[in-house]
């Protein structure tokens, strides 16, 4: 009863996004603007809507209604409340309703903001949001039902929306449970981090084919949605560091990113993302990059579509598990019909995407920028194809290929390292004009301080030519932004009798998109050190040890003290390692790798024993141990050197996004106030 | 005294002799360590484990995987024998690299450069003043937030420096 409910609602929330996209085309066409604001106010009833569907599901989730398929597959008795709530995106069926129900908060939240300059846009933003809506909505309501129960009929018990006409509802006495990987505080955020990033980058899209359609192709679309694609992109980009941080924790391989396809699918909208950042920039100061930046914001919306797709289809296992799968070839429809509709509108508006000046100077802001561009975009075409070359190879050759991580690693490492390099010298090159001599002067200092630095590493850390390399690019980057950061604060300091820290303060302040990018890039320093440590210093054994037998590794003297087997609170047993651990003679402490084996999932977890400080992380994982011979137990010890400068600068990055997006003083609010101020006081005089 | 230490003489011959006799039936070496397993596991995948490279696999399958690897390396085999084994048993999907590393690296390559030689052409056209117009400062998109003076004038010293 309570799931027919459930499913009654979504399918009237189907209804009310078809509605609005009808009544929004018919009221633009025929202008009727109650017929749009019909449409905005239907969109807007699309949250409630589908948090009633939410909510119905979350109760049958947590009260364990295993006659609900999804349920059933999900959940089991054992496992505490807040992971049957969070079960809600552990399937498909329901990750596709969190999916469709951020989406229609998203959608919301636009349809609130003020419209009186931008009226234009409105129906088109209500068109593109809710068709992206009614399609995830559409798989729930016919492929992929959330509320579809279980049947005994005389073919067996198979799930059904309707009862069917021999059916007796089967409710089994316990379910499946929850993936055991996915049972980690991490999949609490990661995926509602990772979903918000994709539903949030819909909004950019939604305007710029607004835009496009309207015809109002000036940067407008953009200033309404920088902010967006900021938080988008804060959004995507942390749940892509708790996903490594959840594989580091979780899926004990000592390693947090592993290049598989489903962290790839996730990857490569934000490498758009990144490059449509920071190309906006130069649409709004020299008024260039129309065109590219249409391009980078389609090609952005359809990898999102595309990420879910790579994911929910099957595809990614073989081209004949996309070919069953019901789903599949629809969103396969769905990606290549909005990409021929955007593509026509683009070819559409070309001319009038024109850029309004010309690039002076091969080594301007703008120029670098493009360059910038370009090596995202080369990284997309790597990730791509990395992807899809199993993909093709099977479909023409029938030989299925493995594309693993030294092919990612080889191909990005060049890649990766010059988009350091323009990292560091980009800031430092000016908007319209420079060249070799300007920009020379500038960098100069910062590249003298960046050899030392590569050169008292060289004596004193690592001889590692790629080492030296990163390290030396890194360093580079940090100085021109502490170098830009002194210049102005310096300049603020001069003129208005400030102290460093004030004047630091306020040209943040007034400045909190320029500067926030700083912080942003010193972030992604501070992960490039993580990820430079881990995949070159990073050091690795494997040994069996008997009880009071030591093994060592990177410096480490590791010490297995005992070993023991209970029952877990959540209907699972650990096996839980004690060993102490030793660094020149001391003793630094205890570390517990365990396995975890879950009863209902019939599924075992390795869980790493950390040691964590910002030198390097001791990461060791329990891979063996048999109670009957019980002679001894395998260890795998890693030793990854600086990895927790990588979570460090996600908290950075965190504030620097934050930063960026945050509103700037409205400059035309401001004049107002200024205006009327001084109106009083002339006034106040008279 | 003196047979005795003739007697420790050929004692000793013949454990040397023992020695090289049975040098080659021990050929097989001794057992080898887990990081000399995993030194080659880590470059294969199990067809089921996808994603899973098997030096760190848990399952009871890529175990056994791991044991054969162990069993060739004490029978004397090489990286490459060892790898072909699996390619033969169970396809090529299991290297962690597709085998014809040309076509795989080609393509992405002839895009980025196409990419490259595209943007070094717009480039070009950019550049020249007879193609597009300058621009005006009146024809400025839309009022800039409110700068700081100060950016102003860092981004003029930028202009600027000689």
């Amino acid at each position: 009863m309570i799931a027919n409910f459930g499913f009654g609602v979504l399918v009237i929330s189907f209804l009310v996004t078809l509605y609005s996209v009808f009544a929004a085309i018919y009221g633009e066409r025929r202008k009727i603007p109650a017929m749009v604001e019909s449409a905005r106010r239907a969109m807007l009833l699309t949250w409630p809507l589908l948090t009633l569907t939410a909510g119905v599901l979350i109760y049958l989730l947590v009260n364990n209604h295993f006659e609900v398929q999804f349920v059933y597959e999900v959940t089991s008795r054992s496992m505490p409340t807040y992971l049957k709530v969070t079960a809600w995106w552990g399937g498909q069926a329901g990750s596709l309703l969190f999916w469709s129900w951020l989406m229609s908060a998203f959608a919301s939240l636009v349809t609130l903001r003020k419209w009186d300059r931008d009226r234009e846009f409105l129906p088109w933003v209500i068109v593109v949001a809710c068709v992206t809506m009614a399609f995830f909505i559409g798989m729930n309501v016919f492929f992929e039902n959330p509320f579809a129960q279980l049947y005994q009929t005389f073919d067996g018990v198979a799930p059904h929306t309707f009862q069917p006409a021999d059916g007796v509802l089967f409710t089994p006495q316990d379910g499946r449970g929850l993936n055991p990987l996915l049972r980690h505080p991490g999949m609490v955020i990661h995926p509602p981090m990772l979903y918000l990033g994709f539903v949030s980058f819909v909004i950019p899209y939604a305007f710029a084919m607004a835009a496009l359609i309207t015809g109002r192709t000036d940067d407008r679309w953009i200033r309404l949605t920088r902010r967006w694609t900021l938080w988008a992109w804060l959004f995507l980009s942390f749940g892509l560091v708790l996903g490594g941080r959840w594989a580091y924790d979780v899926l004990g391989w000592g390693g947090y990113w592993g290049w598989d396809p489903v962290e790839i699918a996730a990857f490569m909208p934000w490498l758009t993302g990144t490059a449509f950042l920071h190309s906006v920039m130069i649409q709004e100061k020299r008024g260039m990059l129309k065109q590219w930046n249409m391009i980078l914001v389609i090609l952005t919306y359809d990898l999102v579509i595309f990420g879910t797709f790579l994911t929910r289809s099957g595809v990614l296992s073989s081209v004949h598990a996309f070919a069953q799968s019901a789903i599949g070839p629809l969103f396969f429809g769905f990606i290549g019909l909005t990409l021929i509709t955007s593509v026509i509108l683009l070819f559409h508006r070309w001319s009038s995407l024109r850029s309004e000046t010309q690039m002076t100077s091969m080594l301007s802001r703008e120029a670098l920028f493009l360059l910038n561009n370009l090596l995202f975009m080369s990284i997309l075409v790597v990730c791509f194809w990395g992807v899809m070359f199993p993909l093709i190879s099977e479909l023409f050759t029938g030989q299925k290929v493995t594309v693993g991580p030294p092919f990612y690693e080889r191909a990005t490492s060049p890649l990766f390292a010059a988009l350091l390099l323009l990292m560091g010298i980009a800031p430092l090159s000016a908007w319209g004009q420079s060249t070799v001599k300007t920009l020379g002067r500038a960098i100069w200092k910062p590249i003298v301080g960046a050899i030392v630095v590569t050169v008292v590493l060289f004596t004193t850390y690592t001889r590692n030519p790629g080492a030296l390399v990163g390290f030396f690019l890194i360093a580079l980057v940090i100085l021109v932004t502490i170098y830009e950061y002194w210049r102005g604060a310096n300049a603020r300091q001069r003129s208005q009798d400030e102290n460093i820290f004030t004047a630091f303060w306020n040209l943040t302040g007034r400045n909190r998109r320029r500067y926030g990018g700083y912080i942003i890039h010193l972030s992604m320093m501070f992960m490039a050190v993580g990820i430079l440590g881990i995949e070159i210093f990073q050091v690795e054994t494997q040994g069996t040890l008997e009880i009071n037998q030591q093994m060592s590794v990177g410096g480490y003297d590791v010490v297995y003290q005992d070993i023991a087997q209970f029952p877990g609170p959540d209907g699972r047993e650990v096996t839980r390692a004690v060993l102490g651990v030793y660094k020149g003679g001391e003793y630094l402490g205890e570390l517990n790798p365990r396995i975890d084996y879950y009863y209902d999932a019939q599924q075992t977890m390795t869980i790493p024993g950390q040691r964590s400080t910002l030198r390097d992380d001791l990461y060791i994982l329990l891979v063996d141990w048999e109670p009957v011979a019980a002679t001894g137990a395998t260890f795998k010890i890693f030793v990854n050197p600086l990895v927790n400068w990588l979570w460090l600068g996600s908290l950075l990055f965190l504030v620097g996004v934050v930063i960026a997006a945050w509103p700037e003083k409205d400059a035309e609010r401001a004049a107002v106030r200024s205006k009327a101020r001084i109106q009083q006081q002339t006034s106040a005089a008279d | 005294m003196g047979s005795s230490r003739i007697t420790f003489y050929v004692l000793l011959l013949t454990l040397v002799l023992a020695g090289l006799w049975t040098g080659p039936a021990s050929a097989q070496g001794p057992t080898p360590t887990d990081d000399e397993v995993n030194r080659i596991a880590k470059q294969l995948y199990c067809p089921v484990c996808e994603s899973t490279p098997l030096d760190v696999c848990p399952t009871e399958a890529c175990r056994q995987w791991r044991d054969v690897i162990r069993t060739m390396l004490a029978e004397g085999k090489s990286e490459a024998e060892i790898k072909q084994h699996f390619v033969e048993q169970y396809g090529v999907r299991v290297l962690n690299e597709p085998p014809n590393r040309l076509v795989s690296y080609l393509v992405p390559a002839v895009a980025i450069l196409l990419g490259a030689f595209m943007l070094f052409r717009g480039f070009q056209m950019w550049m020249k003043p007879s193609i597009t117009e300058s621009r005006s400062e009146d024809a400025k998109p839309e009022a800039q937030p409110a700068q700081d003076p100060y950016i102003a004038k860092l981004e003029e010293e930028l202009k600027k420096r000689k």
